[in-house]
């Protein structure tokens, strides 16, 4: 197993956001983690790159505690796609999706060459090539968000962490990079664990969810077990539709305009 | 590396402003109420440095001692302190993640000014002329340490917590800098020259002390140069890059400031050139500060020499450099500030 958490807990002051939360997650694996706002998910995250340390409990990363890692061995590990992505100073694209390989250089090191046509070939993959050299604040929220998919790919890490990457972009966009995500996962084995809003992509895409309410994890499973109308309800409080469909070839779920009456 | 890319590369930026900042010590030192050529200046240096005295044959005996003891400690403190305002410049900008942030956005200026002010007011002189940079310094240092404590929260130290920290203590500091200019009867008028800056009978210790801390500080500043890169994308990013960001946040606010602290102290309050000239040199070079640290620092000292010489050689009477840097900068970053507005190229 590549990740497990043990009774963790946080809060932020007196207000608890993770409570009691034991998780195993397997190598090689697209996990979603669903819930509503304000339910974890993010400090989740924050916890797994080590962001947030734990109040209680304990994350192992390969059986040994995140806790004896030092940060950039960290870095090799795991990589981040964030939701939030305020870039404040004029960079081109490139040299953000280089900044991906500052975890595997040393201080005097620079990018080998090597490095640079790794760099070339994920920017062809995430179809960044064409605005290099563009700078960042230049670009639409959708481009940026690609390009900070680039960095965290050029991070070259077996576990792959996106925190609603996919939020911000159109349907086209966000689809062909969670599938980008799935094919590392298919073919390089990469663990993928997926913070996400909308639970139709999640089941397209993702392998086993977790669903979080009020800092806890709810359920944990594949999702023909886990999404179900019942968990749904429990989870969001909302009435749904849970079908197999066969054109997504996955299960789909349906709202009504009156979902959220309960 | 093709030509085309060469003059571009830091590599020959950092090269010309190198031998610009040579060739402008070189000019200024000649120039003044005393008129000494070029090439006697030249030799009064290279006497000096290599400790030959005949290469001073033919030239006025009066010029070494003008060089090396009046115009020389003026104009490499100058340099220095321009090369140290420029570097906390980045230095914050990259922290505070702020490109509009400076050495005086967290009050250390603000610090620096009531301790002279105290220091010129109660006419303390327990330390000699080390009285009132002492005091200025020690004010810098205890206004940093009030802004991060009451900054920081469990969190760590985020960049907009420290900007309104600073502003809140520098708010404070300045109504006491008003009190202390208020009840100084006739020691009013050396505290306002004081504030204004100057770098008028500077002494060698002074260039000491300034260029060893500049040389500490830029040494420092490169060695986390990748994580303020880094922290560019964000505190989350950045963390899981690998950078601790709460620790470099700290020796880089620290560093920073100590190097601010000092320049105020040996100069007074010089503003706009820690802002403006890591601001140009973005534009000319880009952000990455492995690049911009160390072509910033040369060209902050370019600057507020050539801005001194202004002053002390060319204009009739000396204006405080304090005054030109804000009535020459200010302006200057108003229009680089609407020309960007305009672009449009600003970030949300």
């Amino acid at each position: 197993m590549m990740i497990e958490m043990e009774h963790v807990a946080f809060s932020y002051g007196t207000r608890p956001a993770i409570r009691d939360v034991s998780l195993t997650l397997e190598t090689g694996i697209f996990y979603g983690i669903l819930g509503p706002n304000g339910c974890g998910k993010t400090t989740l995250v924050d916890i797994l790159i080590r962001h947030q340390r734990p109040d209680a409990g304990i994350v192992r990363y390969q059986g040994k505690p995140l806790a004896h890692y030092h940060r950039r061995q960290i870095a090799r590990e795991i990589a981040l796609v964030p939701q939030h992505y305020a870039v404040n100073f004029p960079f081109t694209s490139r040299e953000i999706i280089l900044m991906g390989c500052y975890p595997h250089l040393s201080r005097l090191q620079f990018p080998t060459a090597e490095d640079q046509r790794r760099v070339d070939n994920i920017m062809a993959q995430t179809g960044v090539q064409e605005f290099g050299n563009r700078l960042i604040s230049e670009l639409s929220g959708g481009e940026r968000q690609r390009v900070i998919f680039a960095r965290a790919l050029a991070q070259n890490t077996p576990v792959l962490i996106l925190d609603e990457a996919t939020s911000n972009l159109d349907i086209a966009h966000a689809i062909s990079l969670l599938s980008l995500a799935l094919d590392r996962v298919l073919q390089e084995g990469v663990t993928v664990i997926a913070v996400m809003q909308d639970i139709n992509l999640a089941a397209l895409f993702c392998q086993h969810l977790i669903l979080m309410k009020q800092g806890r994890v709810v359920h944990s499973g594949p999702c023909s077990e886990t999404l179900t109308e019942s968990n749904i309800h429990s989870i969001f409080q909302v009435r749904s539709r849970v079908y197999e469909d066969s054109y997504a070839h996955s299960r789909q779920v349906v709202f009504n305009r009156t979902s959220h009456l309960g | 590396m093709s030509i085309q890319r060469f003059f571009r590369s830091a590599r020959f930026q950092a090269l010309w402003l190198s031998l610009l900042l040579a060739t402008l010590i070189v000019v200024s030192s000649g120039m003044g109420y005393m008129h000494i050529h070029f090439f006697d200046v030249l030799k009064i240096v290279l006497a000096k440095l290599s400790g030959i005295q005949s290469l001073t044959d033919g030239v006025n005996r009066l010029f070494p001692v003008v060089i090396t003891e009046v115009r020389l400690p003026r104009i490499l403190t100058s340099a220095a302190v321009g090369a140290g305002l420029a570097l906390s410049g980045v230095v914050f900008q990259g922290i505070l993640l702020n490109p509009l942030a400076d050495p005086y956005t967290l009050g250390v200026s603000a610090g620096a000014a009531l301790g002279a002010s105290l220091a010129l007011w109660l006419n303390i002189s327990a330390w000699g002329m080390w009285s009132v940079p002492l005091l200025a310094f020690a004010g810098a240092a205890l206004t940093l340490l009030a802004v991060i404590y009451l900054a920081s929260s469990s969190s760590g130290l985020s960049s907009g917590d420290l900007i309104l920290s600073g502003i809140i203590v520098s708010a404070i500091l300045s109504a006491g800098v008003s009190f202390i200019k208020y009840m100084a009867d006739e020691q009013v008028g050396v505290i306002i020259f004081w504030l204004m800056g100057s770098f008028a009978s500077k002494t060698w210790a002074d260039v000491w002390l300034t260029l060893a801390v500049l040389i500490l500080g830029a040494g420092v500043s490169m060695y986390f140069s990748r994580e303020l890169n880094v922290m560019a994308l964000g505190s989350r990013t950045a963390a899981s890059l690998g950078v601790d960001i709460r620790k470099v946040r700290l020796i880089l606010l620290i560093t920073a400031s100590l190097v601010a602290a000092v320049c105020v102290s040996v100069s007074g309050i010089i503003g706009f050139v820690g802002l403006l000239v890591p601001h140009i040199m973005r534009t000319i070079c880009g952000p990455d500060n492995q690049r911009l640290i160390p072509v910033s620092v040369l060209a902050g000292a370019c600057l507020l020499l050539a801005a001194d010489t202004l002053t002390r050689a060319v204009l009739p009477h000396e204006i405080p450099i304090g005054v030109l840097t804000a009535l020459i900068g200010g302006p200057f970053f108003c229009y680089i500030y609407r020309k960007r507005q305009i672009s449009g190229a600003h970030d949300d």
